[in-house]
Order: structure tokens, then C-alpha cells, then sequence
């Protein structure tokens, strides 16, 4: 999806003259992931509000969990991926800006799918415990995960070349991978496991645990397609802030050619 | 030069810098005084300031220390003293053990400043058995705290608009040291029930803390504070 | 309890975080590939 292709004399002029670009980000595999991640979650909403059936024990509750635990799981899944890629960044023999860039990307989708997760989690809460909050270890955790992250993401808005960003940003996420497991830790310490509420409780029947298979992988789908996409406006980020002066004001007259 | 002779020297800086300009004493002790006389009004009831008098004293503690490390910072952003020292070959590791060395000894006198303050305040009794617990709980804190506000110090340093990202980047990380110390200080003193035997794992994890921030922090200052 | 409100809610602001996120995002994108040439977007 990344494989260098030559420009054709056409797409050049098209985008030289300022008209519209048809794909920015797209290429054929994005929009077949993209279709499929849509479809993904129109059958989630089918199933998670009509056809699956109330839990025995929570009642309609346990449809929130259609969305709250694929989110969570993804927005793991993204810091996971943001702490290897700052990784691969540092190691020298692979060092790239590619690896920064889905760090970046995969860290804001991480942040975005982490906030729905607590959202979620908390109405589901209300419903299921009559609270809002509980101060258990992966609840504060995920609220740890999830404001450590958009320290992340300020400071990789703070200027400088891209390899600096890309260098201060790695470090940063790796001492974030050191600092969430001392949190979860010493909340879990604070506040042991026995006064802890457990989200699986009972056994979920087959339509049920379809409609969460449903869920995670539409979820999973919509997560690739985003940092695909997130890491790919990113690179055009870094190309015009490499080109400077030139693009903006190519773009200038790019829109003057086109309302005039 | 070895890592010892540098951090010695940064340390000395830092501290006869404080020494001659006595901002810690003169502007943030006040500040962390301050802080405890607002608790006392914001909660006002004196049997519930007594109880949770340890958790007021290491959130004084972690306010105060965001003045303090900006202000160890702010002696190197004006005439851009720390490019200087890196441009000339300082090495990181050196300067940041030897800033988190001077930050140490500064917080370790603000939170005996704020200790005075809740026995005086808020009635808080220290028996002859409490102090062997209740020291180590100060050193383990200060250590871990010192080793993460001389980290996230220097990258919310230097060019303006940064600042305001300190309390973000610090204050989750130091999250478990603020359980841990409380809790800790909590089982030093007595408080709800807590004996000083609960005290002690709180310690191992403050220590652990420390040394696993101390490595990172060795490792990262220089990526983080080279521009 | 009526259960449904929360529900409704948690699903509307999944889908609708996720589509103003997705909006943005390809808005900026598009502005952006008008001023990119084609080398700089290799993956066309």
C-alpha cells in the first residue's frame, strides 16, 4: 500500500491545477477495509439494539458491553501499538519516520476509542451498579491510560524537526509503558481485588457472544482504517512543513484558480 | 569527566543557586503553607483533617514540587544555560542525576516544612515509633518524585507554551508514589487503624519506583531535552 | 430503571465520536492532498 508508484502525467496536472483530488488518503485496499469496518458496524447496531436478547441477570445492560469492550480492547490494542512503534523508531537499525508517524496516528485513535470506552463503561456502570465510577484498578488505570496519552499527544505538538519529535515523543511513550503497570499496581494495592466488580458475570449466550465477536471485529476494522488513514495525513503533515513556504502557497493559488 | 564528578557539580549549581537566591525558601515554602491553611478551610472539620492529614501533606507536597521544578529549569532556560552545557559536551545522564540530586534535597526540606505544618494544624501526633517508618517513607518518596520532576522538568522546559505541560505530564506518573507515600505515612503514624507493618510494602514500591525512574530517567533526559 | 436512554446514548456517542473523528480527519486529508504532490504520497 506504501510500494512508490509513477506519477501519471494526468494525476499531476490534476492536482498541480488545484482541482479536487479524487483519493487523498485512499488506495483500493482503504476502501475495501473501510467498507467492510461500515458494514462491521451497521451489523453491531442491528444486533447489539435489536436482535441480540436481554441478559438474564443485566437485563438490556450487557448491550452496552457490545461496544464497551471492543473499544477497550482496541484503545489497549493502540497503546500496544504506539509502544512498539516508538520502539522500532529508537532501535537504530529500523529507525524510520513511518514508525512515528503510526505511533502518532495509532495513539490518537488510542485516545479516541480509550474515551469511548470510559463513556461507555460509565452508563453501563450506572445501569448495572447504580455508579457512575468505581475506583477499581482497571477502571483508574484506563483513566490514567487515558490522560497519559493526550500528554502524548501535546507534546508531540511542540515543535521542532520531525526526527526530534519523533525522538522525544518515542521516549515519552516508552516511559509511559513503564509508568502504567507501577499505577495499575499500586491501585490495586489501594483497593483490592474482593471490592472490585468483575464485567463478565454469568455466561452469555451464543447470539450474545456473536453480537461481541461483531463488535470486536468491526472495531479492529475501523481501528486499521483510521491509522491507515491518520498516519498517511500525517506524512502529508510532515512533506508540506518540508516544503514550507512553496505548498502554502501553491495552495494559495490553487484556490484562486478554482473560485475564479 | 565520570558520571559522579558531573552530577557533583550540577548538584552544587543548582543548590548554591537556590542558596543565594532563596526562591524555594522565600516564595514556595509560603506557597506550601498556604496550601495547607486552604485545605483547612475547604474542609473544614477537625477530626476529618486529622484523619486524612497524610494524604493533604503529599498533595501539598506534589503542588509545591511543580513551582520547584519549574524553577530548577527556569535557572537553566534563561541564557540557555542547559544547550550550553549540552553543546559543550556535558554529558545527560550527569546533569540529570545531578539536578534530580539538588531537586531531592529541596523537596526533602519543603516536606519537613509540611510535616511541622500538620502536626501544628491539624494535630497530628508523631510517637518515637513512628519516625523509623516515617522516615524511610520520605527518602523512598522524594527519591521517585525528584528522579520524574527533573524528567518531565526538562522537556516542559525552555521554549514558552511548554510550561503548562508539567502538572500533566508529572502528576499521573507520580500517582503510585502519592498512594504509596500516604498510605505509607498513613501506617507510620496510626491512622484509621493502619499499623506500621502495612507501611513497609508501600516502601518496597516507592523504592522500585525510584530505581526504575532513575534508570529511565538516566537513559531519556538527553532525548528529551535536546533540541 | 429505563435502561434505554443510556443505552441509546452510549451508542450515539460511539458512532457519532467516531464519524466526527473520521469527518475531520478526511477533510483535513483532502485539503492537505491539494497542496502534496504526487511523489510525497507514495501510496497512490
Amino acid at each position: 500500500m506504501t510500494s512508490p508508484d509513477t506519477p501519471t502525467p494526468s494525476a499531476a496536472g490534476a492536482s498541480a491545477s488545484g482541482g479536487a483530488v479524487r483519493r487523498p488518503t485512499g488506495t483500493t485496499f482503504t476502501r475495501w477495509l473501510g467498507a467492510a469496518a461500515l458494514v462491521g458496524m451497521a451489523w453491531l447496531v442491528l444486533f447489539g439494539l435489536v436482535l441480540s436478547p436481554d441478559d438474564a441477570l443485566q437485563k438490556k445492560g450487557v448491550r452496552i458491553l457490545y461496544i464497551h469492550v471492543p473499544s477497550a480492547w482496541l484503545a489497549y490494542l493502540a497503546f500496544i501499538v504506539t509502544g512498539v512503534s516508538s520502539a522500532a523508531y529508537l532501535y537504530k537499525r529500523t529507525r524510520s519516520l513511518i514508525w512515528d508517524r503510526i505511533a502518532g496516528a495509532s495513539a490518537e485513535v488510542g485516545v479516541l476509542f480509550m474515551g469511548i470506552a470510559l463513556v461507555t463503561g460509565s452508563l453501563w456502570g450506572r445501569i448495572s451498579w447504580g455508579t457512575y465510577w468505581t475506583w477499581d484498578s482497571r477502571l483508574t488505570t484506563t483513566a490514567f491510560l487515558f490522560i497519559t496519552y493526550i500528554g502524548y499527544l501535546a507534546v508531540r505538538g511542540l515543535g521542532g524537526s520531525h526526527h526530534q519529535r519523533a525522538r522525544r515523543s518515542a521516549v515519552l511513550a516508552l516511559l509511559a509503558v513503564l509508568e502504567v503497570p507501577l499505577v495499575h499496581f499500586s491501585v490495586r494495592w489501594w483497593r483490592p481485588l474482593h471490592q472490585q466488580e468483575s464485567v463478565a458475570e454469568g455466561k452469555l449466550d451464543d447470539l450474545m457472544l456473536f453480537s461481541l465477536f461483531v463488535g470486536i471485529v468491526s472495531f479492529t476494522l475501523l481501528y486499521v482504517w483510521l491509522v491507515l488513514h491518520r498516519q498517511r495525513v500525517l506524512s502529508m503533515a510532515d512533506a508540506v512543513d518540508d516544503k514550507g513556504l512553496d505548498g502554502a502557497l501553491a495552495a494559495r493559488r490553487a484556490e484562486q484558480e478554482v473560485s475564479s | 569527566m565520570t558520571l559522579v564528578a558531573v552530577a557533583r557539580l550540577v548538584a552544587a549549581k543548582d543548590l548554591r543557586i537556590e542558596w543565594r537566591s532563596r526562591v524555594v525558601l522565600n516564595q514556595v515554602m509560603p506557597f506550601a503553607a498556604l496550601v495547607m491553611i486552604l485545605f483547612a478551610f475547604a474542609l473544614d472539620n477537625d477530626a476529618a483533617l486529622t484523619r486524612v492529614a497524610p494524604g493533604l501533606v503529599w498533595l501539598a507536597a506534589l503542588f509545591s514540587m511543580l513551582v520547584v521544578v519549574q524553577r530548577s529549569f527556569a535557572v537553566e532556560a534563561a541564557d540557555g544555560a542547559l544547550d550550553a552545557l549540552r553543546v559543550a559536551g556535558v554529558r545527560s545522564d550527569g546533569i540529570f542525576l545531578g539536578k534530580s540530586a539538588a531537586l531531592a534535597l529541596q523537596l526533602a526540606v519543603l516536606e519537613a516544612v509540611l510535616l511541622l505544618a500538620a502536626v501544628v494544624l491539624y494535630q497530628v501526633d508523631i510517637g518515637a515509633g513512628s519516625i523509623p517508618l516515617l522516615l524511610v517513607t520520605f527518602v523512598a518518596a522524594t527519591l521517585g518524585l525528584s528522579f520524574v520532576g527533573t524528567l518531565y522538568g526538562g522537556l516542559a522546559s525552555g521554549a514558552s507554551g511548554r510550561e503548562t505541560l508539567l502538572p500533566l505530564l508529572m502528576l499521573p506518573v507520580v500517582a503510585p508514589v502519592l498512594i504509596g507515600a500516604t498510605r505509607a505515612t498513613e501506617a507510620a503514624l496510626g491512622t484509621n487503624g493502619a499499623s506500621s507493618s502495612e507501611g513497609w510494602p508501600w516502601v518496597g514500591l516507592m523504592v522500585l519506583f525510584g530505581v526504575l525512574f532513575g534508570a529511565g530517567g538516566t537513559l531519556a533526559f538527553g532525548s528529551l531535552v535536546d533540541e | 430503571m429505563n435502561q434505554w436512554p443510556y443505552i441509546l446514548v452510549s451508542y450515539a456517542l460511539t458512532l457519532g465520536g467516531i464519524a466526527v473523528y473520521t469527518w475531520r480527519m478526511l477533510r483535513r486529508a483532502r485539503s492537505m492532498a491539494a497542496t502534496v504532490s504526487e511523489e510525497d504520497r507514495p501510496w497512490t
